[in-house]
């Protein structure tokens, strides 16, 4: 199901530090044609359709059409992604829309920890460093052969 | 008019890239959760003196195998024993598996998850009174740390709102490697071996999919984890729909072949996944079989599973047919039964299931559990929600066909094939399992290369890890990793090539496309070249009818081995003249490069393995049945760079937990 751009809302990201589409792409596929400022799929079989392109895209301007070898036209699911929650709007070929709404995360984006400061003191004992912190011992096997 | 014989492509390649050289002490390569494991867990371990790297070939926001998210979290131990969830791989993987590296990893996944849950991943919990509640409502009952109970859809499973898994899980990761000291976009092709310390890693070589820009990274220690392989047989789906592999389509193998191309050991190559999955759009089957009870039926409608004919047949392969959990390969062998026996196509019953359920619910609980079924397939396989809207199909009014998929290689999920590496070094595993590096000491994860180590999909011998047990297995593997360096401090790592001749090496399918375009007028049809996308219609064609794909029902035999055998060494000489005009053509050249060793590491296993140890993955038909009296231990191989030889061997496997 291969990622296409709508002519009219692409911009090229002009205004961004980067061509947000090209920039996530996993399959390095989306591309800036630079002249016209506009991206592009450029190996449509290659899609694995993560739809990561079309939820990052600032102007809402890439969708998604089934694979042309086994989806029957008509139909479109369409991502909304925000802070907490991802909105979908699910069209049926015949008309019927349904929407869902689930969590994404519970935290502010930019909060995961890394734990910077959390050194590790025993390099040869098999704990991770988080483990090592809280005294954490592993188990064993209750009987071996 | 002008002749359309340029490249096409907005990033054109050039014959002489500049060329950036660095050093560090630990290198990472690859940026999926196995990765990323590793990038939170190495700084806390690494002296101040020490640097790290890490190169992704995509962005590590969205790399992987969870780019697109998940809908549960496959191995998570909480009241379990991890001595219980080694005997579930065992009987999973038809018995031969590395019991140390699977109890290991039983110790440190947890971990892993309630970093995940404290990081910001929703995960379902149980209500007070035993209702499921999603991520976000669930956070009143507390986290899986503080005790809060989790919604099991089996033993080990657990289901969460993975949407942003891996943008959570990179989050984290890259907050605490530091921007600094990663480079996306840098895709590396070619491991090095020190000119000086025989059988010991000294670097990589790659190159940038966004400049023209050749990377020569020397290091003391390195991590390999670039996930497994897909897209190396010929898919079911073959126009656009090529790109709708079950697992990510641009996992290229990068992790077997550029450790073994180096010498390091492989293990179990010829153990494949072959998932059944829904029709076409691959998406997940599991929270339908578990969560929602769902059964298949054969093309009569018949309960298939539960008839006596499916239970005598799994009664051939006792212990592990008769187990109360069907192997993963033998269910797939029923449904392979049916559909040659012409009682096909197989359907899974979601109207049933979900009208049985919807007995003993309100109209709110009903709408919650359709608002279920549909986000297991838009957290992780959207195209999969898209076909059912296309194809008008709800599932409690429409029933689903199900498919078991072209092959994959990997070893992370239902799957074991991978390196060899070395078992973690207390007194209850076997020496044999036990790698000693040069020093003598034993360094968890290290394959038989010295300062090498892999995880995830890299880890043979020890599958259904999912995404967070290759999380843990990266972190395990960065302790190692930083300690080896450290007992290794004086090591000065050492090319035996020229910069020249890497970068010729690397530029190889640039410098040819620009020495023989002008001979022809069309770009792609040359007889001096051939490009990586007609390599790859050649390789999937030869699986496909050789190698036991889908177009044999997945049998193979020693004639059609040793005829693919011949077919891949055309194609590995003629990689030698492939062409690429663009930067993101040159990826996919080294990827197709890549994805034929693997492929034939894979082959090479399956000819050696005189028996047919998993049913419904594989038939070899000269040697139908599994030979417990001769087979019942690891094949491993090893190819010889210097020599440019295979070694293929029979490995003891050694039981350790009791039955």
């Amino acid at each position: 199901m291969p990622s296409y751009v709508i002519q009219e809302k692409c911009d090229g990201c002009k205004g961004g530090d980067k061509t947000a589409c090209m920039y996530i792409c996993p399959n390095d596929l989306m591309v800036l044609d630079p002249n016209a400022m506009k991206a592009y799929n450029q190996e449509p079989d290659q899609c694995w359709e993560c739809f990561s392109c079309v939820k990052i895209c600032p102007t809402q301007a890439i969708e998604v059409r089934g694979y042309s070898d086994f989806v029957p036209l008509g139909s479109s699911i369409m991502p909304m992604l925000g802070t907490e929650d991802v909105m979908w709007t699910c069209k049926f070929r015949n008309g019927l829309i349904k929407r869902f709404k689930f969590p994404i995360r519970t935290t502010p984006e930019g909060a995961a920890n890394g734990y910077k400061d959390l050194k590790g003191k025993d390099i040869e004992s098999p704990l991770l460093a988080t483990q090592e912190a809280e005294g954490c011992t592993l188990p064993t096997p209750k009987a071996t052969v | 008019m002008a002749l359309p014989n340029k490249p096409l492509g907005e990033l054109k390649a050039v014959r002489d890239p500049e060329v950036v050289e660095r050093e560090v002490d630990v290198l990472i390569v690859g940026g999926g959760m196995a990765a990323c494991g590793t990038a939170f867990e190495v700084k806390k371990w690494l002296g101040d003196d020490q640097s790290v790297l890490l190169c992704d070939k995509a962005a590590m926001e969205r790399s992987g195998a969870v780019a697109q998210g998940l809908s549960a979290i496959n191995t998570f131990i909480g009241e379990n024993a991890p001595d219980d969830y080694v005997r579930m791989v065992r009987n999973d993987l038809m018995g031969i598996v590395r019991e140390d590296l699977i109890f290991d990893l039983g110790c440190f996944v947890d971990d892993s998850v309630h970093l995940f849950e404290e990081w910001g991943l929703p995960i379902w919990k149980k209500s007070a009174d035993g209702k499921n509640l999603d991520g976000k409502k669930g956070q009143k009952m507390g986290t899986l740390k503080s005790g809060a109970q989790p919604v099991r859809t089996g033993k080990w499973q657990i289901m969460i709102n993975g949407e942003s898994y891996k943008r959570i899980v990179a989050e984290a990761a890259k907050t605490a490697l530091g921007e600094d000291n990663i480079l996306e976009r840098v895709f590396i092709v070619e491991l090095l071996l020190d000119a000086n310390k025989p059988n010991t890693i000294a670097g990589a070589l790659g190159f940038s999919v966004r400049e023209n820009k050749v990377y020569i990274i020397k290091c003391k220690s390195m991590m390999v984890a670039c996930g497994g392989a897909v897209n190396i047989y010929q898919p079911r789906s073959v126009g656009e729909g090529k790109g709708r592999a079950w697992y990510p389509v641009w996992n290229a193998g990068s992790t077997y072949t550029l450790c073994m191309r180096v010498g390091a050991e492989l293990t179990m190559m010829e153990n494949r996944f072959t998932p059944a999955r829904f029709k076409d759009g691959y998406g997940p089957v599991g929270a339908w079989f578990l969560l929602f009870k769902a059964k298949l039926q054969n093309g009569l409608g018949e309960n298939f599973g539960g008839g006596a004919a499916a239970k005598a047949e799994l009664e051939k392969y006792a212990p592990y047919g008769t187990a109360a959990i069907t192997p993963t390969c033998l269910r797939n062998h029923l449904m392979l039964f049916e559909m040659k026996e012409g009682r096909g196509p197989v359907i899974m019953d979601t109207v049933s299931a979900l009208a049985a359920l919807g007995e003993t619910m309100d109209k709110k609980e009903l709408k919650h559990l359709e608002a279920e079924a549909w986000e297991d397939f838009l957290d992780m396989t959207c195209g999969q929600a898209n076909l059912w809207c296309a194809q008008d199909c709800e599932p409690e009014k429409k029933n689903s066909e199900i498919m078991p998929t072209e092959p994959y290689l990997l070893g992370s999920h239902s799957g074991c094939c991978g390196l060899w590496v070395s078992g973690p070094d207390y007194d209850w595993v076997p020496d044999a399992y036990k790698i000693k590096a040069d020093n003598g000491k034993v360094y968890k994860q290290m394959t038989t290369v010295n300062g090498l180590f892999t995880a995830g999909d890299g880890v043979g011998g020890s599958g259904h890890k999912f995404s967070s047990g290759s999380h843990a297995e990266g972190r395990i593997a960065a302790k190692q990793l930083v300690r080896y360096a450290k007992d290794h401090a004086d090591f000065k790592p050492t090319l035996a090539q020229s910069n020249d001749q890497l970068v010729d090496l690397v530029y190889k399918p640039v410098r040819t496309l620009l020495d023989n375009m002008d001979y022809t007028t069309a770009i792609d049809v040359n007889p001096n070249y051939i490009k990586p996308n007609g390599m790859m219609y050649r390789l999937m064609k030869a699986t496909h009818e050789y190698g036991a794909g889908t177009a044999t029902f997945y049998q193979t035999s020693s004639k059609s081995l040793e005829i693919v055998m011949d077919l891949l060494k055309t194609m590995r000489e003629d990689c030698e003249k492939m062409a690429a005009g663009e930067l993101h053509e040159l990826m996919r050249a080294w990827e197709i490069i890549h994805r034929i060793w693997t492929v034939e590491s894979h082959l090479r296993h399956i000819q050696y393995r005189k028996e047919t140890r998993y049913p419904g993955f594989y038939y070899q038909a000269d040697y139908p049945g599994q030979d417990d009296a001769n087979w019942f231990c690891f094949v491993n191989s090893k190819y010889d760079p210097k020599a440019d030889k295979w070694d293929v061997f029979k490995k003891d496997y050694i039981q350790i937990i009791p039955t």
